[in-house]
């Protein structure tokens, strides 16, 4: 053997499991001792998008068999508490006094099974004074109707309170041979984990508080769910079983969550809650949202010099962290690939009556490609360059040292040139282009599009470093113990690898733990791209200083000098130098130190800082300028992740991106009727992409290693979703632009892109 | 996403399970596939007291050649509708049409016979077999009747069916070597036509139907008239709306509707399969 591990295309060791007996999903935990005779919560929802709530009956509920008890906000004595993100803005995790969303929990039910439960539901009465629905951020801006009266406004953020100075206006474009405008939607979208949300709640015997949770970050969940409950965070326990995805969604907790908690004290048993598809569509938090005003200025040979960006964020109904994703996340990208000298961009964030937005994979940065991105093209387009031609003549050029932009986001490395070079020749443009060519000569009816992105984005924006422990037990295997989080990733193979690296043991007898704050205290969780180079760097470094440790170890054993131990990684020996037939095992190290405290090691290790991971997507699509039917038939991406730890992962990564940031672009949107009724709220109402929609995708290879961190790696869970948007949307555009459209919003669906063609003609 | 309670019988005739739904009346239902049905339990839009399960009557599942035309029994899956040598070969439209339901678990689950009892005007297979000139055959308390595809339908989920009566067969013309073309325009592979259209064509005779164009499948008369009289496909096919009294809806406007009605039913006509 020989060689190390890292960079192989090491099978998940994951699959297994997930493909025979299943993942064990917090549903499935039916012989968890504690939560033996739970009863099941079902939530009561408002069935409507704004109003006052004058009364709330429960009393036929309450008396439906297997009923064991309803309760209101008012019942649980609950209190209203402000948003981190705008302390006016104040809510109760049962609505009482207003409901602002349909979907906003205002009841508990606990019932002895989920049937009766679902039932009783139906039973609650509830009285409301109807206001206006503030559907759309320009119609919540424009309105009198307030859905935070303390706010005062429905603008609940707005860069300017930063001291970010207004939007100068038209005049920043005086000195512009060429100014083009755009108003573009970033649409609603729903992150549709496989998983809903769940989760149970028991009481031990010692007074904790065990709550199971289907997240993104247990060590983020004993404090809100302590403070919902009344005791000290030291008295929560949170464990997290298989999580079926999470997109950025399950980064918080919900009140659904935090009240189980409070709910299982009340009636003296635990408790387990799963929400159903219907309820996950317009309970768990969406993504985007997005309203953005861009001016893009230039000269006509294709130099871009002025951007200006006023983007509108739609918080929907409470002030989460969507609101803050335009000011923090699409802001600082603003300027994406682009050296352009003169940037300005105001965020302002609006409540709206509809699902509350949060973190949705990009989260804020696939909006600020997009905007960029579009205003490229739209400018190309007026000055009738080449699309790719005009983003080259733009790019940063080559850096290697931090480099900052106009609007001072500062990047790690970048070589978006190369990026951009390999898409285009791997994808064949001048031959797609061609073929584009030949296809309108004949007026063919079905027509070409293709569509190139340039993007650059932040990724291990959250946290500065993440928590590991090693520990190498009796038997000689080992444990690893992170801060991460696995919902779908693989951090299991991932962790093993570079644990097995470090220390010759081999994959298959590394144990992940991770998710239980008892086992991991310590930990930021799986979010933002994060999880590699901060929580896999953590396991890296953590495991070589175990390494070391261990040389002492059997320094001491082999009665030798320490210097002169070397560990064997091919058989997972230590022995002195030249002399391999005298040597001790991990297991021998293991037992040699199990009285005092074992073979293990624990720190948190930092890193440098962000890393800023780019890359160049072509998409094509071919639309049938009859009907304005759009078949995304190739696409080729080029991500560039810094070092590459395991390809079949990464490649995982960017196919999923690429089907999510597709359906973006193609055909999911969330959509309410003008009274704020959801009407996207199942899966075949939403347009929830396929396999059936999708090419195979080319993935590309570029690696551009990171200063930032000990493995070179930048994240790559979020890149595959803000490359391929912008360039397919681009495509679809780009298919009709010769029958004088430059624009179609997302999704690009056969209606609009037919009544694109319609108006042009 | 849960249903309201409900009593479950199952039947193992077609007399049985009439006899069952008459017993328990109005608040009684057929359960074929379940592929319709259900999902509107879920969503607690239907609410029956009773399901009276027919999809073990196993012989109500059959596809024979009758020689003029082909008799297919209500409860035969659409999946071997769709693989039938039989229906390949004299009605290869309705084999297509069924190739085309939802996706592969559907396809083994849902029923040739719900489907049409069903009368969703967005379902493929009510226009498909409207289209086809078919016939349903009906048995009731008091006997059998036959019904033809084009009095069936009679409103939106609406058909001629009496609560006790159960839909047992389908008889389908032979199509006797015409041309015919299946057009269905949906947004994702798996999802309901927003538009379809089933039509076939042997000289200047043809059949032509919607689907989701309104309320009911539509039977495109004014489309086949045209087409008697001597008129060119294109020209026919701009009559494709005629009929229709089409919805707006998430996923697409009335307007746009009549535009792709027009569309595929010009390819569906201008198809060349035999
Ligand atoms: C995800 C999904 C996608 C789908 N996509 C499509 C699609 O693209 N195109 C399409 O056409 N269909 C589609 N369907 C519907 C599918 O084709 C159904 O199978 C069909 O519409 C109903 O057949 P069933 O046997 O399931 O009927 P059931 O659901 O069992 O019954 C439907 C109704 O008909 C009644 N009924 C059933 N059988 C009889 C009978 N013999 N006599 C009298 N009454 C009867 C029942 O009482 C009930 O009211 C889809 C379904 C699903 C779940």
């Amino acid at each position: 053997m020989g060689g190390s591990i890292l960079g192989n295309r090491v099978l998940r060791k994951e699959d297994p499991k997930f493909l025979t007996t299943g993942g064990k999903y917090v549903d499935d935990l039916l012989d968890e001792p504690l939560l033996q005779n739970a009863a099941h919560v079902t939530y009561a929802r408002s069935s409507v998008a704004h109003g006052r709530i004058l009364s709330i009956d429960t009393s036929d509920a309450a008396s439906m068999p297997g009923i064991i008890a309803v309760f209101t906000g008012a019942d649980l004595g609950l209190e209203p508490k402000p948003s981190a993100f705008n302390p006016m803005a104040t809510r109760t995790l049962l609505a009482m006094d207003k409901v602002r969303y349909v979907g906003e929990p205002l009841a508990i039910i606990v019932s002895e099974t989920r049937e009766q439960g679902e039932d009783a539901s139906e039973a609650i009465i509830v009285d409301y004074d109807i206001l206006e629905s503030l559907i759309d951020v320009e119609q919540a801006m424009a309105s009198t109707t307030l859905i935070y009266d303390a706010c005062g406004s429905n603008v609940v953020f707005d860069t300017t309170a930063l001291g970010v100075p207004e939007n100068t206006g038209d005049n920043y474009f005086a000195g512009c041979e060429v100014v083009v405008k755009g108003r573009y939607i970033n649409q609603r979208v729903a992150p549709c984990p496989l998983e809903v949300r769940g989760a149970a709640a028991a009481w031990g015997p010692d007074g904790r508080l065990t709550q199971w949770l289907s997240t993104q970050h247990a060590q983020g969940a004993p404090e809100p769910i302590a403070a919902a409950n009344g005791v000290d965070v030291a008295q929560v326990h949170v464990k997290t079983p298989d999580v079926g995805g999470g997109f950025g969604a399950k980064i918080g907790t919900y009140p659904e969550d935090l009240l189980l908690g409070v709910v299982a004290k009340r009636v003296g048993r635990p408790v387990r809650w799963r929400e159903t598809r219907s309820e996950s569509m317009v309970g768990l938090g969406h993504g985007r949202a997005q309203l953005q005003y861009i001016t893009i200025g230039g000269s006509r040979d294709g130099k871009v010099t002025h951007y200006q960006l006023h983007a509108f964020q739609d918080s929907g109904a409470w002030v989460d962290m969507g609101t803050i994703l335009a000011p923090f996340m699409t802001r600082p990208m603003s300027s994406g690939v682009y050296a352009i000298l003169n940037i300005e961009c105001r965020t302002t964030s609006v409540v709206t009556n509809t699902t509350p937005t949060v973190a949705y994979r990009g989260a804020g940065r696939p909006e600020a490609t997009a905007a960029i991105e579009r205003a490229m093209d739209m400018f190309a387009a007026e000055i009738g360059k080449d699309a790719a031609e005009v983003r080259r003549l733009n790019l940063i050029p080559k850096f290697m040292e931090p480099h900052t932009t106009a609007i001072g986001g500062t990047y790690d490395v970048g070589n978006y040139e190369e990026s951009l070079n390999r898409a285009l020749e791997a994808s064949d443009y001048a031959g797609w282009r061609k073929k584009q060519a030949e296809r309108r000569a004949n007026n063919a009816s079905k027509q070409l599009g293709i569509g190139v992105s340039v993007y650059v984005e932040i990724t291990g924006g959250v946290g500065t470093g993440e928590s590991a422990k090693v520990e190498v037990i009796e038997d000689g295997s080992a444990r690893i113990y992170t801060g991460t989080s696995p919902h779908g990733q693989g951090h299991d193979t991932s962790w093993s690898m570079l644990a097995s690296e470090q220390t010759g043991i081999p994959m298959d007898k590394i144990e992940l733990i991770w998710g239980d704050t008892d086992l991991v205290p310590v930990g930021t969780g799986t979010m933002g791209s994060r999880s590699l180079q901060q929580g896999g760097n953590a396991v890296y470094s953590v495991a070589g200083t175990l390494a070391e440790k261990a040389k002492s170890v059997a320094a001491r054993l082999l009665e030798a000098n320490e210097a002169d131990i070397v560990l064997d990684k091919d058989k997972g020996i230590f022995h002195v130098a030249g002399t391999p037939a005298v040597s001790k095992t991990w297991a021998d190290l293991a037992i040699a130190e199990k009285a005092t405290g074992g073979l293990v090691h624990s720190d948190v290790i930092g890193v440098a800082g962000p890393t800023f991971p780019f890359g160049a997507h072509v998409g094509i699509v071919e639309v049938d300028i009859e009907t304005g039917k759009v078949t995304h038939i190739a696409h080729y991406a080029c991500d560039d992740a810094g070092t590459v730890l395991n390809p079949m992962l990464l490649e995982g990564q960017i196919h999923g991106g690429v089907a999510q940031g597709a359906a973006q672009a193609l055909l999911e949107e969330v959509r309410y009727d003008d009274d704020g009724n959801p009407i996207t709220s199942n899966l075949a109402d939403y347009a929830f992409i396929s396999a059936a929609e999708m090419p195979s995708v080319t993935v590309i290879h570029m690696e551009t290693p990171t200063p930032n961190n000990l493995i070179g790696a930048k994240g790559i869970g979020e890149s595959g979703t803000i490359g391929s948007t912008p360039a397919l949307q681009s495509a679809v555009i780009d298919a009709v632009s010769h029958l004088g459209v430059r624009h179609i919003d997302m999704p690009t669906t056969a209606e609009r892109v037919w009544s694109a063609i319609q108006q042009a003609c | 996403m849960i249903p309201a309670p409900f009593d479950y019988k199952r039947a193992s005739s077609a007399a049985e399970a009439i006899a069952l739904v008459g017993e328990y009346g109005e608040d009684a239902k057929f359960l074929a596939g379940g592929h319709s049905l259900l999902p509107l339990m879920k969503l607690r839009l239907a609410q029956p007291a009773v399901l009276v399960d027919i999809a073990r009557i196993t012989d109500l599942s059959y596809i024979r050649d009758a020689g003029d035309h082909i008799a297919i029994g209500a409860l035969t899956r659409h999946m071997d509708v769709e693989k039938s040598p039989i229906v390949l070969q004299h009605v290869p439209l309705l084999a297509n049409a069924a190739s085309h339901v939802g996706d592969p678990q559907v396809r083994h689950r849902g029923t040739i016979g719900g489907s049409i009892a069903h009368a969703d005007s967005a379902s493929d297979l009510p226009a498909t077999t409207l289209a086809l000139g078919a016939t349903y055959v009906v048995q009731g308390p008091n006997g059998v009747r036959e019904i033809p595809a084009n009095e069936f339908y009679v409103g939106f989920l609406e058909s001629a069916l009496a609560p006790d009566e159960m839909l047992t067969e389908i008889r389908v013309p032979k199509m006797n070597g015409a041309t015919w073309g299946f057009q269905k325009f949906n947004r994702r592979a798996q999802d309901w036509a927003i538009v379809g259209v089933a039509a076939w064509k042997r000289g200047n005779e043809s059949g032509v139907a919607l689907v989701n164009m309104g309320s009911v499948p539509v039977l495109a008369s004014s489309v086949s008239q045209a087409i008697a009289s001597g008129a060119s496909i294109a020209e026919a096919a701009e009559l494709a709306a005629s009929e229709a009294e089409p919805q707006s809806d998430l996923n697409a406007s009335a307007e746009y509707r009549v535009h792709l009605a027009k569309v595929l039913v010009r390819r569906a006509l201008e198809s060349t399969n035999a």
